[in-house]
């Protein structure tokens, strides 16, 4: 499908190098999310420290799957996961576009509760075309991960 | 999408069970068919839902969720047609290949099927298209985690059965 052929009415002409460059300017890159309506669907945040994004999906109800344990869906582990290595692309990249995923492939090591998640990136090969990004994810410690993700974007 | 007006037992059950999911219930997605070797299930297009504002296209983490659920979904409709058994199962791992953009303005559908069941592993397959199944969006592979029946708790059993003993 070419790009043309899906814009309509509602959509916006987006300057992402100018988003990514005020966000960068404003060291908030929270910014960058509130141009995509899913991250707030969703309701994460993020944070920079240093060179280091650290990425933040607080507690939602609206983001539970699992009503037993309770514990989050699985899909939206997976989802802030992709829009991490996005946000995490766009801002280490420059990149004039929003990165497109290609495939993403995640490994849930232990239940998501219903609390407090973070994400971090790391960008493992950045070629011409395509990045490879792997993510973690995890709740109370950075060492137990609850679930891992490595996935491909096609960059401009 | 059933002929008739009853939908059949394992479709009703697969529609108690994505209704159970909070975050489901706000995707607002539903299931039109569920058998003992597939499940089909539909998720209307919303605005809140776009990943990319310049194109209104839905973010791949929707799609994802989609897949996720269609086959978990799927798992429980196999093992119950199988065993007559409820088992709710985790998923282990989930990799998803993204063919082309959802189309903005349209459902998408889900298609999952589990095409084996060990003792302890369930391995799932599913497509996401929007036109036709020869056209997907996206191709996903899972495999989820078999737990005792135990595991699921009398609420939830309930809330699954529908309260129709058999």
């Amino acid at each position: 499908m070419n790009s043309g052929s899906c814009l309509t009415d509602e959509s916006i002409k987006l300057d992402v190098k100018g988003i990514v460059k005020k966000a960068t300017e404003l060291n908030d890159f929270g910014h960058l999310l509130e141009h995509v309506p899913y991250a707030k669907f969703i309701g994460m945040g993020v944070e920079r420290f240093g060179d280091e994004l650290v990425f933040k999906l607080p507690a939602k109800d609206d983001n539970i799957g699992n009503p037993i344990l309770p514990a989050l869906h699985g899909g939206v582990i997976a989802g802030f996961m992709e829009m991490s290595a996005i946000v995490q692309l766009m801002v280490f990249m420059q990149t004039t576009k929003v990165p497109k995923v290609v495939d993403f492939s995640i490994d849930y090591l232990r239940a998501g509760y219903h609390k407090d998640s973070f994400a971090e990136c790391k960008i493992t090969r950045q070629g011409r075309r395509v990045a490879n990004v792997s993510i973690n994810c995890w709740q109370t410690n950075r060492k137990h991960l609850i679930a891992t993700a490595r996935a491909h974007f096609l960059i401009d | 999408m059933n002929i008739g007006d009853e939908k059949d037992a394992l479709t009703q059950m697969a529609s108690r069970f994505v209704d159970q999911l909070t975050q489901c219930r706000k995707l607002k997605l539903e299931v039109l068919e569920g058998s003992g070797n597939h499940v089909l299930m539909e998720l209307p297009y919303d605005k809140q839902l776009v990943g990319y504002p310049d194109t209104g296209v839905i973010h791949g983490g929707v799609i994802t969720t989609l897949m996720d659920t269609a086959s978990g979904c799927a798992v429980v409709c196999s093992i119950f047609d199988k065993f007559g058994l409820l088992e709710i199962s985790p998923t282990l791992d989930l990799r998803v290949d993204y063919m082309k953009p959802a189309e903005p303005h349209k459902p998408v559908y889900g298609f999952a099927q589990c095409y084996k069941l060990s003792s302890s592993v369930a391995f799932t397959r599913a497509i996401a298209y929007q036109d036709s199944i020869d056209d997907p969006i996206a191709h996903a592979v899972g495999s989820f985690m078999r737990i005792s029946p135990e595991m699921v708790g009398e609420e939830f059993r309930q809330a699954l059965m529908g309260g129709s003993n058999e």
